[in-house]
């Protein structure tokens, strides 16, 4: 539904995406769909392109079938949009707004009273119908935003950032609305974090300076990361034969201890996916050491994307 | 032709919603106004609506930039650009959306200034056919204005930006374009007079209605119009 060849765009000298090629929303890839990265990864630039506002440099990509360079506006029938900052014309009332883009959309008088309905009751927007734009705040412009790119029931639907400036209760709805969306509809969204596409996406891609890191199911992603886990443990214990006895256990890397009085802290790494807490704890009570904390550092975002770039870099050699 | 349409209506409510356009209706009506009494009350002053006339465009260089500077310029620094090309609309119909849009918000400024020539009327020396032929000349004049202004708030996101080059541009065009023929020679004197607002305008104000200069107007608004799509294409290319 969405595919993507060997995509390129510069603004000027730089390079904002670099040779991407991505194909999603199949079978395999399940219908929702996190384009994961941090800040100037190059995200927005390609919604953009993928919803035909910007043309690429060079590459190809089709969506939903139609090429967005070639069949733009067949592309633009067939996608709804909500940008990064959810712009709108705050002089305009929500209704008459979005009954302005049914009518872009070529949508009866009808359909658009039937769908301005039903999205503004599906993004909770009823009360405010008949309020300015200009009056709401944040979070309902946010929702505005979502409703019109859900108005005339596109088959993909751009999201960039959906959940930002958005309260913990309305980040959790929506994210619920986004799954229900993945029953009838491909969702595209962007990301930087983590914790979000794994909760709502079937499928990551995973990208920073333009380049795609990585990319499959949010679960595989997860034990790439978690791969790369801390385990913190306080024990109480002649810090030598503790150091020792943790090392010994199977899964265990490097560690790294430091002591104050009496109790050691030690820093453990893991080798592989595996979940060593278990065995430190069985451990600590088989020697009669005290245990007074343990606690998994998972890695951020920041530290995979570390880690993946330096293991590309190895990698390439 | 339905997206024209779906545009033109949204532009013209947007600009009904805006305070700027209001204080451009009253301004507007208030200076032609003033010019209308001062013409019409001097003793001796019989051609009071061929100077009404003469000066409404005088107006327009001043208020019209302020009806056209938002028009795109505000999609851009909003971002609302962004929904607005991704939805199947393509950039000729925004602009002629747009334009059209403005250009009813600016018919409606005229219908105000009717009271002028039905007072003249009442007092017997209004040339009906010279009224008919200025209300054309102003309807032509201040559709190349706008769409001038049209041009100039695609080009930049900044209104302050696109209303003072909007501004130099009609106030060089409508009343430099005879002082700046009349010192040059030859060819150049003859193109620079050619493309003077006012000396093209002047011919409706004297009650003519010349096809040559209503061909004038109608080629150099398209000329804009054309060069404010390709302006809109541009900047979504870069
Ligand atoms: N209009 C523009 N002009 C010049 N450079 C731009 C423009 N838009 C983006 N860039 C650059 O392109 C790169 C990618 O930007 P992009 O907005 O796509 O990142 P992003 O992944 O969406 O980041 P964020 O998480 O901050 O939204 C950045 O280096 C940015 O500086
Ligand atoms: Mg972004």
């Amino acid at each position: 539904m969405i595919e993507v060849k060997n995509l390129t765009k510069h603004y000027g000298a730089i390079r904002a995406i670099d040779n991407l090629t991505f194909s999603v929303g199949s079978d395999t890839t399940g219908n929702i769909i996190g384009f994961l990265g941090p800040n100037g990864a190059g995200k927005s630039t390609t919604i953009r392109i993928l919803s035909c506002f910007q043309p690429a440099d060079s590459g190809m990509a089709t969506v939903a079938g139609y090429n967005v360079f070639t069949q733009s506006l067949d592309v633009r029938r067939n996608i709804g949009y909500l940008p990064e900052s959810a712009p709108l014309y705050t002089e305009m009332r929500v209704r008459e707004y979005l009954h302005f883009r049914g009518k872009l959309h070529g949508m009866s008088r009808r359909d658009r009273d039937n769908a301005v309905r039903s999205v503004t009751e599906r993004c909770w927007l009823g009360d405010f119908v008949d309020r300015p734009i200009g009056q709401l705040s944040k979070g309902m412009r946010q929702r505005v935003g979502l409703a019109d790119a859900l108005l005339h029931d596109p088959k993909v639907i751009f999201l960039d950032e959906p959940t930002i400036g958005l309260d913990p209760m309305q980040i959790r709805e929506t994210r619920k609305l986004i799954r229900e969306l993945g029953d009838r509809h491909i969702v595209f969204l962007s990301s930087h974090i983590l914790h979000e596409v794994e909760q709502i996406c079937t499928h990551a891609i995973v990208i920073a300076s333009g380049r795609i890191l990585a990319s499959g199911a949010p679960a595989e992603l997860r034990e790439r990361i978690s791969a790369g886990s801390r385990l913190i443990a306080e024990i109480k214990g002649s810090p030598d034969a503790v150091v020792a006895a943790v090392k010994s256990l199977s899964g265990v890397g490097a560690v790294e201890s430091d002591t104050q009085d009496e109790w050691t802290r030690l820093s453990i790494e893991a080798n592989g996916a595996g979940d060593i807490r278990e065995e430190v704890f069985k451990l600590a009570s088989e020697k009669g050491w005290s245990l007074r904390e343990m606690r998994r550092e998972v890695a951020s975002l920041e530290d995979f994307f570390i880690k993946i770039t330096a293991e590309q870099r190895t990698g390439r050699g | 032709m339905r997206n024209i349409v779906t545009m033109t209506r949204r532009e013209l409510t947007a600009q009904f919603y805006s305070p700027i356009a209001y204080v451009v209706l009253v301004v507007f009506l208030v200076l032609s106004g003033i010019i209308f009494g001062m013409a019409n009350f001097q003793p001796g002053a019989e051609a009071s609506a061929r100077m009404l006339f003469g000066l409404v465009p005088l107006i327009l260089v001043l208020v019209s930039p302020l009806l056209t500077m938002r028009l795109l310029s505000d999609e851009f620094r909003t971002g609302t650009i962004e929904t607005l090309m991704t939805a199947p609309i393509n950039d000729a119909e925004v602009i002629l959306g747009k334009f059209l849009g403005t250009f009813l918000f600016y018919l409606v400024m005229l219908a105000g200034t009717l009271v002028y020539p039905i007072i003249l009327s009442f007092y017997g020396s209004l040339d009906t056919g010279l009224a008919l032929c200025s209300y054309v000349g102003l309807l032509l004049v201040g559709g190349l204005f706008i769409s001038v202004g049209l041009f100039f708030s695609t080009c930049t996101q900044n209104q302050v930006i696109a209303a003072i080059c909007t501004l130099a541009i009609l106030a060089v065009f409508t009343f430099l374009g005879d002082w700046l023929a009349s010192g040059q020679e030859g060819t150049l004197r003859v193109i620079l007079q050619h493309l003077s607002i006012r000396s093209h305008y002047e011919v409706f104000v004297r009650g003519l209605l010349d096809s040559n200069h209503v061909v004038f107007f109608i080629t150099s608004t398209a000329l804009f119009l054309f060069l404010g799509v390709k302006a809109l294409e541009f900047r979504r290319w870069r």
